[in-house]
């Protein structure tokens, strides 16, 4: 199948993905809601005079997205699994690349839906300025949610037929976050301390090695992870 | 003629378990394979094997003389389930023509349409799936499976949850399938049902084919003694 092919096939399954979470918004919400209220509980137990809201909040930021970016992630398999849906999706003529790519393609819109609104959520509660950064916050926050959609993806589809997919997901998928959580939190508190862009492109660098890494990688393993 | 589907010395081992073991069968245009058995003797697995949805340990399967899973045999296959394999928050109508798209035709919406209607149910095929019976799950889920007019139909009980309206409607379908050049593999735990389509019958026990012969002339009674000997 030619790259246009592939990418219509994905688009197709990511439209069709989208569709459902619209109609039910049971995993958006619950994402939403946990980032929300992951932040008000770090706000509540935070010691204003011990330690900054600049040093704090990337961190806040970063375990926020990743733990509730799981639960959409988990989401995505969850609907091919209910009635055997999957089975219909494999015999279809769609190379599984675009498998994976429409899954990741639904995960990164669920993702950065969930950034769009804890985002300013964050900077409201704890009082960072951004100021003049914003544009290169959400560049952040979008090269970051491209890596962790992509191994999300690639666990999600490995786990989704085991009984235990729901534990498995992120004790699989958590070391994996590690390189792109890392240079995210990093460029983030560069970021909200005010410090000059140019400081962050070293982690902006690394951060895009890794997303470039794990896309391609996750593209290659995920038909191996659909085999019996 | 090249056979629609070819099935060689297929092998499929869980775990220690010969699931199916050397399975040999062709199925050519216009041709209907019913196979029987007890629960646990293989049918399913065969028919996921046929349909590329699990790789034989050893054996090869191939539909229109292309080896599976290659997507351009997929391109022939039609799979009906006991499970619908739909989405219960689309209706049926977004299910077909999602099916549609996937296969590339010109007007999936019209195919969509078409299918539907052949399954008497494009008047219900706009309520989210989970609305509907499980016997009009079934039908959506069978027009989604006949959308891109697959010319090798693999069903696996497809009679499950229909009422009689729905499995006389099935049955019609099979057969006009059929007649029109289609190869069927059908699996059913019916043999009534199953003998009135078929052009060859199968018996399977243990994994594999222990009784295989063209169903012209098969009295169904004299089948069913002959099938309870078998299986029992």
């Amino acid at each position: 199948m030619s790259p246009r092919g592939l990418l219509a096939s994905a688009g197709l399954i990511a439209r069709k993905d989208l569709a459902i979470e619209f109609r039910t918004r049971s995993a958006f919400l619950s994402a939403l809601v946990l980032s929300l209220l992951a932040i008000v509980i770090f706000y509540f137990a935070w010691d204003p005079t011990a330690v900054g809201a600049g040093d704090l909040a990337p961190g806040v930021l970063w375990v926020t997205f990743t733990f509730s970016g799981l639960l959409g992630l988990h989401r995505s398999f969850g609907v091919e699994a209910q009635e055997g849906a999957m089975d219909a999706l494999l015999i279809a003529p769609v190379p599984r690349q675009a498998i994976f790519l429409g899954k990741a393609l639904a995960n990164l819109v669920f993702v950065l839906g969930v950034q769009a609104v804890a985002l300013p959520a964050m900077v409201l509660f704890y009082g960072v300025g951004v100021g003049a950064a914003w544009p290169a916050l959400i560049g952040v926050m979008v090269l970051a949610a491209i890596g962790l959609v992509a191994i999300g993806t690639l666990f999600a589809g490995l786990t989704a037929n085991t009984r235990l997919a729901e534990l498995l997901l992120p004790v699989l998928a958590l070391p994996f976050f590690v390189p792109i959580v890392m240079p995210a939190a990093q460029a983030t508190a560069k970021l909200l301390a005010g410090r000059p862009l140019a400081e962050t492109f070293a982690w902006l660098r690394i951060l895009l090695a890794f997303d470039l890494v794990f896309v391609y990688a996750c593209m290659l393993v995920f038909p191996a992870t659909l085999d019996d | 003629m090249t056979p629609r589907v070819e099935a060689q010395d297929l092998v499929r081992i869980f775990g220690g378990r010969r699931a199916v073991d050397g399975v040999r069968c062709v199925v050519q245009a216009g041709e209907c394979l019913a196979l029987f058995g007890p629960n646990g003797a293989g049918k399913t697995t065969t028919l996921r094997l046929l349909a590329g949805l699990l790789t034989p340990t050893s054996g090869e399967a191939r539909i229109a003389g292309l080896r599976l899973p290659a997507p351009t045999a997929r391109q022939h296959l039609g799979l009906i389930s006991h499970r619908t394999m739909l989405y219960e928050a689309l209706t049926g109508r977004e299910n077909v023509a999602f099916s549609a798209r996937l296969y590339g035709l010109s007007d999936p919406d019209a195919a969509a349409e078409r299918a539907l209607r052949a399954l008497r149910i494009a008047d219900r095929a706009d309520v989210p799936v989970r609305q509907l019976s499980r016997g009009m799950q079934q039908r959506v889920a069978i027009a989604r499976a006949i959308v891109h007019g697959p010319d090798v139909l693999l069903a696996d009980e497809p009679y499950t949850g229909l009422d009689e309206q729905g499995a006389t409607a099935l049955t019609a379908l099979l057969r006009e399938r059929r007649d029109a050049g289609a190869a069927l593999v059908l699996v059913t735990h019916h043999l009534h049902e199953g003998l009135a389509l078929a052009t060859h019958a199968a018996i399977m026990r243990g994994g594999r084919f222990v009784r295989y012969e063209p169903a012209a002339g098969l009295d169904p009674a004299a089948y069913a003694s002959t099938y309870r000997a078998l299986v029992a």
